[in-house]
């Protein structure tokens, strides 16, 4: 809340520079009557002050909050007797929670004594003095930046031309998120992938045949060291990917072809709105709607017929998946139809050939590219897709082809590792990344394929 | 060559039948591959709708409690906090069926009404101290179990050992359903708490207060910074490998798997920068890096459709480039910029999968009440009661989705709304 406060007053004294500074350039010209002997409009002397006083605030104020925490733990961590300035990494950051929680005020595992009261009264008092030392820097700075860039304006000051060139920063540094973005996600996954390929072998990881990533809690414990061959996990992702790719293709890419051709704008007009709907249905409801409706439904058709299914079986969550997928399958194959020239449809139709002949023999293959483009996508999705299988698939990892089974599949398991309290620097918890590592690569070089086609197919036509 | 004519005519002809029988079939393929997409969705709906309306009412049963002040105020003094509620609930089931004697039976008729009843006491008392020693004729909510069974769904007739609810507690919700003092009403509780483990006092406003603050969060960063891109992309970057670079990477973001965003969010925000673990603000941080791309595309194209002529016209009259694009090209584009930020927030609305990484999926009680108070999003509580195994959470989770199915039906009806009136052909 004080950090508010503290936003509330910098508020203030960014609206307060922009008065002063648009005051000041009048003033200096002799009033609005004059303001043509300005070299911009007054605004933008005004607009100059406000960034002046605010933009170094900010940067000062944001570093502040990142930092502060990191060098008040430090600094509690040095003050503490030899004793416990000498534990693990474990017991040292367990001890400054606790640090932590008794400063809040709040109950705390183990024992208290009076050296942790005294750290505890340390950390309010550092927190106290943190907060008052960049409460003053802050706002001094707002004022001394405004103070130099009211000094500044002169009537021929080119204040525009700053405002501008700073916007213009300011624009390339938003459009360069996306960048970094992508450098973060590759950065952050594979620093920890490379952490847990130090203590696993990548090609163990890569072709090993046995998922099993629980780790011995003690050192004595048997069987449970930990196994991490991936195969499974690759195998089940591929298992349920096929399933519902071979639901949503025909049927994505028979909808688009019936719409575009066959439909009269009336159905059009209801079918289209109503499948985009599907495409915006969140995956979790997806997910409650496999695990709770199909899968039992699976469980007792396959049992009246007198097959084994398992509760979570992988023909559920495909089943559902693919039926997700329809949307995206029937957009992209009902781009990649509309873009081939009408000289071509109309062509086949006047040799006599029927609307199916033309479609399969003349249209389809002219849009090969663009719909296989559009498939890639798809599979790439279905490979990423997360709550539908975490619900609906199951745990175990089963390496086994048959659709009644349950598999598992690599989303699934980034969840299971990832999900709860664990220790960040355990070889489980870095199998998340590894996953992930292999995710993005394969959905990457899907991604990067499938949009090279859809491009180089819309450009041929075009 | 008369001949040969006939003879292409002939083999035409032979050939018709089977050609328009093969016509007829792919034209039927299409109307059923069409058909299942939609019979999908009426399916889809009614399952839901059936399963989840009964969760808006709730069964609630009428008791006439004592509260007497030997038991909440034992030694004299009221103290609300520690005071025996639960005991006075007790005591008043036990009036309403004076002849039910043994532990294990009155245990039994203890568990028709929920725990919720000693805090709705406890809250009547602390609203007005006044009712001491009277005794007060109040609604409480009943256990899940009885809800079930007066809503249907467990079926009353097989065998007692199968259900959780006994033939005496049947016999008892049976006698209160007789005397009128048993009736359903709207569940308020459904909107006004916070989770619990108790099914008939679970509601969803901790997790729909969660999903608001992510919300604000990703609006208030992804809408600036989409935008911004967005016109510096359009209006403003040279053609060079730079600008080829951040666009096929925007392209790329779009279709990148929601999870590895979270596995982002675990290892940059969380483990590197440090913030808190289940906060809304970790989440919009994600969601805002998610909805990005959405924004950045929709934006693009928004600005693209503004005439050249506007720009054109504005910088002939000597304005600079800046001043063309936030005087004029910003203004025009703006509601196609708004449909897309729309959409991209109701995306963002129904994520679930990286909130699981960054620990949004505790089990938190308390309503949130800031950005950096643990919580938990809407679709993440679908998926939480999805998993518990009451009979109870199953037509809570329907009613959850029905929520969530709401809100994503407004904003995109917002979105349609905006595009429908603000849409202007040049």
């Amino acid at each position: 809340m004080q950090n508010m406060t503290l936003i509330l007053l910098l508020a203030a004294m960014a609206s307060a520079a922009f008065y002063m500074g648009r005051r000041r350039s009048l003033a200096m010209v002799g009033g609005p009557a004059h303001g043509s002997l300005l070299h911009s409009l007054p605004g933008y002397y005004g607009y100059f002050t406000l960034i002046w006083c605010l933009l170094p605030a900010l940067g000062i104020f944001l570093m502040w909050v990142m930092i502060e925490p990191k060098v008040i733990v430090a600094l509690i961590v040095e003050s503490l007797p030899d004793a416990k300035s000498s534990m693990s990494a474990g017991e040292l950051n367990l001890l400054v929670n606790n640090i932590q929680n008794l400063a809040a005020g709040d109950a705390i595992s183990g024992d208290m004594d009076a050296v942790m009261r005294d750290a505890a009264n340390r950390y309010n008092e550092y927190i106290a003095a943190s907060r008052k030392m960049m409460a003053t820097l802050t706002l001094g700075i707002a004022g001394v930046g405004g103070a130099i860039a009211l000094r500044r304006i002169r009537p021929e000051f080119r204040a525009r031309n700053r405002v501008e060139q700073i916007v213009m920063y300011l624009l390339i540094a938003a459009s360069s998120i996306a960048i970094l973005t992508t450098i973060g996600i590759v950065l952050s996954v594979l620093f920890e992938a490379i952490r847990f390929f130090r203590e696993v072998p990548l090609t163990e990881f890569l072709f090993g045949l046995n998922w099993s990533p629980q780790m011995a809690i003690r050192a004595d414990q048997v069987g449970s060291s930990g196994s991490f061959g991936a195969v499974p996990l690759f195998a089940g992702t591929l298992l349920i990917t096929t399933i519902a790719m071979v639901v949503a293709v025909p049927v994505g890419l028979m909808t688009a072809i019936y719409l575009a051709e066959y439909s009269s704008r009336r159905v059009r007009a209801i079918a289209k709105p109503l499948l985009e709907i599907l495409a915006g249905i969140p995956t979790v409801v997806y997910g409650f709607f496999a695990a709770l409706t199909v899968a039992p439904w699976i469980r007792t058709a396959g049992e009246s017929i007198g097959l084994e299914v398992a509760s979570e079986s992988a023909l559920a969550a495909g089943l559902v998946m693919g039926i997700m997928i329809i949307p995206l399958v029937s957009s992209l194959s009902d781009d990649a139809i509309h873009a081939v020239p009408s000289a071509m449809r109309d062509g086949a139709l006047g040799l006599g050939s029927t609307r199916s002949e033309t479609m399969v023999k003349v249209i389809l293959p002219a849009a090969l590219p663009g719909i296989v483009g559009g498939i890639l996508l798809a599979v790439s999705r279905a490979i990423g897709e997360t709550m539908i299988v975490v619900m609906a698939a199951g745990l175990a990892a089963n390496l086994t082809a048959n659709p009644f089974e349950a598999v598992t599949t690599v989303t699934v398991q980034i969840v299971t590792l990832l999900v709860g309290d664990q220790e960040f620097d355990s070889a489980k918890t870095l199998a998340a990344f590894a996953l992930g590592l292999v995710l993005f690569v394969v959905t990457l070089c899907l991604n990067v394929i499938g949009l090279t086609f859809v491009r180089k197919y819309r450009e041929q036509y075009e | 060559m008369a001949g040969e004519q006939r003879k292409s005519r002939e083999i035409v002809e032979a050939g018709l039948a089977r050609r328009r029988r093969k016509e007829k079939l792919f034209r039927a393929t299409g109307l059923v591959a069409t058909a299942a997409g939609v019979i999908f969705l009426g399916v889809f709906f009614a399952t839901l709708i059936v399963q989840g309306s009964s969760a808006f009412v709730q069964t609630f049963i009428e008791l006439d409690v004592e509260m007497s002040e030997d038991l909440l105020a034992p030694d004299g003094e009221l103290d609300l906090q520690y005071a025996d509620f639960d005991g006075l609930v007790r005591n008043a089931l036990r009036a309403e069926f004076p002849d039910v004697s043994g532990r294990s039976e009155r245990r039994e008729l203890y568990r028709l009404v929920s725990v919720g009843a000693g805090y709705q006491l406890r809250e009547m008392l602390q609203a007005d101290p006044s009712l001491v020693e009277s005794t007060v004729t109040v609604w409480v909510p009943a256990a899940s179990t009885v809800d079930m069974l007066v809503k249907g769904n467990i079926d009353p007739s097989i065998d007692e050992s199968l259900r959780p609810i006994s033939d005496a507690q049947v016999a008892w919700v049976e006698s209160l359903q007789e005397a009128g003092r048993l009736a359903t009403r709207f569940n308020r509780a459904l909107f006004t708490n916070g989770d619990s483990r108790e099914p008939e006092l679970a509601g969803i406003k901790g997790a729909l207060m969660g999903s608001f603050y992510m919300l604000v969060v990703t609006v208030a960063l992804a809408f600036p910074i989409g935008v911004a891109a967005a016109i510096y992309l359009e209006e403003f970057a040279p053609k060079s490998r730079w600008s080829d670079l951040i666009e096929v990477n925007i392209n790329n973001l779009a279709a990148v798997p929601s999870i590895v965003f979270g596995l982002l969010g675990l290892a940059v925000f969380i483990n590197w920068m440090a913030l808190p673990r289940s906060a809304p603000l970790v989440g919009g941080l994600v969601l805002s890096l998610l909805t990005l791309p959405v924004i950045i595309i929709a934006s693009r194209a928004a600005i693209k459709s503004v005439p050249p002529s506007i720009r054109e016209a504005a910088l002939g009259l000597g304005a600079s480039r800046m001043q063309v694009v936030f005087h004029h090209v910003l203004p025009l584009a703006l509601p196609g910029m708004l449909t897309g930020t729309i959409i991209g927030m109701s995306r963002a609305l129904g994520e679930s999968a990286p909130l699981l990484m960054i620990g949004m999926v505790a089990f938190i009680v308390d309503v949130p009440g800031g950005f950096t108070d643990p919580a938990t999003a809407l679709p993440v509580q679908v998926y939480l009661w999805a998993d518990s195994p009451e009979r109870a959470f199953a037509e809570r989770t329907s009613a959850a989705i029905i929520v969530l199915l709401g809100f994503l039906l407004i904003m995109n009806l917002a979105a349609v709304i905006i595009r429908k009136r603000m849409e202007r052909k040049w």
